[in-house]
């Protein structure tokens, strides 16, 4: 476990941010998830507490916000055998409404079962209700720009690259619906899943960096998990943020699969 | 040996021919994948019949970083000892860069001229060479380093490897491999097979980094287990030992002591151990002199024109590959001393009284070790960064996140952003701490803008992705009056003499 407290003195108000396996789960750049994190708080004057947590340690006893990013597979058996011995915290931690960000391979886990190519059955966190199929071997990945709406945040910008396929159960919430895109499965136009405040997706690019209205609601969300429901945030115009989203978006529009 | 060119090949290399002559007059580039492809359709096995033709085999190098860089080290060896090296020298390195440059070399009538002479050195993309291997039958094979690199096209790191060890397992004939013994996959693919093997390595620890970077790849041992590193050099390379079975980092044959890391050369001492037939006989003005050596080994204190830890590597790999050929050391080392940098990788330009170095990166590992020879650069520090996503680049730019622009954090450079992806970039940088001056997305328009940020006498940095390398360097070789990359190749040997 390896603590960063980056608070500084101006900041009245403190986030502890427990990101989750960032040594394995690291394949596809979701660390920008945590610059652009820890840069969106310093820009609101917020403290940013990150402590990462790898294979084998344990998690501490509160976060008001939980970050996982994508992996390989066969790094992802490891840390699905890990995520055992956590599931339960993490589960309670979502019924507390603390707001979580899964990506990818850390969305899948967070679901409720994986199923491979050879049939077999990999139980998940169960935060999510949902299913995650892979293909098989040789069935082409879903690869490319997303543009995608989320309700209460707006347009999504980012890049996605999995092999699974996920199916939403009958408790899931989408998280967005694409337009440019795979999504969940491409057929249902479904992306990502919602429960409480956590948030599962499969969208990279890094996506907080240049989604910041997404990043301050996670932000809002865990100062309101921390210090009650009458915390407000003024929001801080980024023009670089704004023109990296525009320009993204420009792009998925061009080259992304027009989602059927 | 195969029997001469049949009707298919000859007319394979007419057909490949009017069409690079086609594609130059058009100004679409340099021609040096469209010929091969056409070639290649009309004649499927003219890989086969050209390889068989070349009188002194062939060299592959393949990995992630530096195939550029070691197969033009390698093919500087090869002509240093007398011999006349063929190699797709301008990066074309698919199936049908190979056919390209058989085929640009070819006579009309579909033969390679002096093809007793010829070695081919060959720079083969990681993901085609399981393929080509046994089209190409070399005599050895260059494996340098697997890094996360175009996760879009190329899908995990772990196949590619996986893919490299089943080629070496069904491949029958005699191979010698000279490997990065550093990188535990590539030092892994050996394991099993009965070929022949040179390990290259870096032994300096003060050459390793304080702290792993982020882009060390998570990597498992063919058991499972996790590496311990007793020192990291970049990424996931260094000294390393599985935690849970018995398997370690070789001992190399061919290693680099003493590194010092200059501005625009890299010094050290080079060893090449007993086990290894090298007679290295100094000659004058080589730049390189023998030093005490201890059991045995030759060692040789050297100076390359190439800045960079990661051009150490490059060097090493040249010397193993050079080796494992029969290449004496000592022209292998005149040759390192002398030869220019390959195109795009650290090639200077002088335009309007300044100099411009431009530096190719194109994945985390590549940007973070510019990024290191940038630290070492001369100030002030002016830098144009351009950022394309084009199928060569990666169309997924996520992996800028993966690279820790904070080392240019406090340098106080003047940094002009450019690039299709310009926006994204410049974020990357802005949220490192690194302020852009300006952002072009043009980046004709940019390279004016650098100039003349760039004060004279002194010298712009330009760090860019494969295309983006491309389009800057097409540019300063307009102004400058400098060959196209095409030209520069060496498909057709005008030099050849017996």
């Amino acid at each position: 476990m390896i603590e960063d407290a980056a608070v500084p003195e101006s900041a009245t108000r403190t986030i502890r941010v427990v990101v989750l396996y960032p040594d394995v789960m690291n394949v596809y750049a979701d660390r920008g998830n945590v610059i652009a994190l820890q840069a969106r708080c310093r820009a609101l004057a917020v403290g940013c507490e990150v402590i990462e947590v790898t294979l084998g340690e344990s998690l501490p006893v509160e976060a008001d916000l939980v970050l996982i990013g994508g992996g390989q597979d066969r790094e992802q058996r490891r840390v699905a055998a890990d995520l055992e011995a956590k599931g339960a915290t993490l589960r309670a931690w979502a019924e507390q409404d603390a707001p979580m960000l899964a990506v990818c391979g850390g969305f899948q886990l967070f679901g409720r079962l994986y199923r491979t190519s050879a049939g077999e059955e990999l139980p998940g966190v169960g935060l999510f209700d949902v299913t995650t199929v892979a293909p098989a071997p040789g069935a082409p990945r879903c690869v490319g720009d997303v543009l995608a709406f989320a309700e209460g945040v707006g347009e999504l910008v980012g890049f996605e690259n999995h092999g699974g396929r996920t199916y939403l159960g009958p408790r899931a919430q989408p998280f967005a619906r694409v337009e440019h895109g795979f999504g969940n499965n491409g057929i249902d136009g479904t992306e990502g899943a919602v429960y409480r405040q956590a948030i599962g997706t499969y969208l990279h690019g890094s996506l907080l960096p240049k989604n910041l209205p997404l990043t301050d609601r996670l932000i809002l969300a865990a100062l309101r998990h921390r210090y009650g429901s009458d915390v407000h945030i003024e929001p801080v115009d980024e023009p670089y943020a704004a023109r990296a989203h525009a320009s993204a978006a420009q792009v998925a529009r061009q080259r992304g699969r027009v989602t059927p | 040996m195969t029997a001469g060119p049949g009707v298919r090949e000859r007319g394979a290399v007419l057909l490949g021919r009017a069409a690079a002559e086609v594609v130059r007059r058009l100004q679409r580039g340099g021609g040096t994948a469209l010929p091969g492809l056409l070639a290649g359709l009309l004649a499927p096995r003219l890989i086969e019949s050209f390889a068989g033709q070349l009188g002194h085999g062939a060299v592959t190098v393949t990995g992630t970083n530096g195939k550029t860089t070691t197969a033009h080290l390698i093919a500087a060896a090869v002509r240093t000892a007398g011999l006349h090296p063929l190699a797709n020298s301008s990066g074309s390195n698919l199936e049908r860069g190979i056919a390209s440059m058989f085929v640009e070399a070819a006579t009309a009538g579909g033969a390679l001229p002096d093809a007793a002479d010829r070695l081919g050195v060959l720079e083969l993309d990681e993901a085609v060479w399981p393929a080509l291997l046994p089209r190409l039958r070399p005599d050895v094979a260059v494996f340098l380093n697997l890094f996360r690199d175009q996760l879009d096209r190329y899908g995990e790191v772990d196949s590619v490897a996986e893919g490299w060890r089943r080629a070496l397992a069904a491949y029958r004939l005699p191979l010698t491999l000279a490997l990065n013994v550093d990188d535990p996959s590539v030092a892994q693919i050996a394991d099993g097979t009965a070929d022949r093997v040179i390990g290259f390595g870096i032994d300096d620890p003060s050459a390793a980094l304080a702290r792993a970077e982020h882009a060390a790849d998570a990597r498992a041992c063919l058991c499972g287990g996790a590496f311990r590193y007793d020192a990291v050099f970049m990424g996931h390379l260094g000294l390393w030992a599985c935690s849970r079975c018995d398997r370690v980092r070789p001992t190399p044959q061919v290693t680099a002591r003493n590194v010092r890391l200059g501005a625009d050369e890299t010094r050290f001492t080079l060893c090449v151990s007993p086990s290894v037939d090298a007679t290295f006989a100094p000659s004058e003005g080589a730049g390189a002199t023998p030093s005490d050596a201890p059991s045995g080994e030759q060692c040789i204190e050297l100076t390359i024109p190439l800045a960079g830890l990661y051009s150490v590597y490059n060097a090493l790999a040249a010397v193993a590959g050079a080796l494992a050929l029969g290449i004496p050391l000592d022209a292998t080392v005149r040759a390192l001393t002398d030869a220019g940098p390959a195109f795009g990788r650290q090639e200077q330009f002088d335009i309007d009284g300044r100099t411009v170095r431009l530096l190719l990166a194109k994945n985390p590992t590549g940007l973070n070790e510019v990024f290191r020879v940038l630290t070492a650069a001369p100030r002030p520090l002016v830098l144009l960064a351009l950022l394309n996503d084009g199928i060569q680049d990666g169309q997924d730019v996520s992996w800028i996140y993966d690279a820790d622009m904070e080392q240019l954090a406090g340098s106080g450079c003047t940094l002009i952003v450019s690039g299709d992806r310009a926006d994204d970039l410049a974020l990357r940088f802005m949220l490192a701490g690194v302020v852009p001056t300006q952002v072009e997305r043009s980046a004709a328009r940019a390279l004016d803008v650098a100039l003349a940020a760039t004060p004279s006498g002194g010298r712009l940095e330009v760090v860019a992705t494969y295309t983006a390398m491309l389009a800057v360097r097409a540019d300063l070789a307009r102004r400058t009056g400098a060959q196209q990359y095409w030209e520069q190749s060496q498909p057709v040997d005008a030099t050849v003499s017996r």
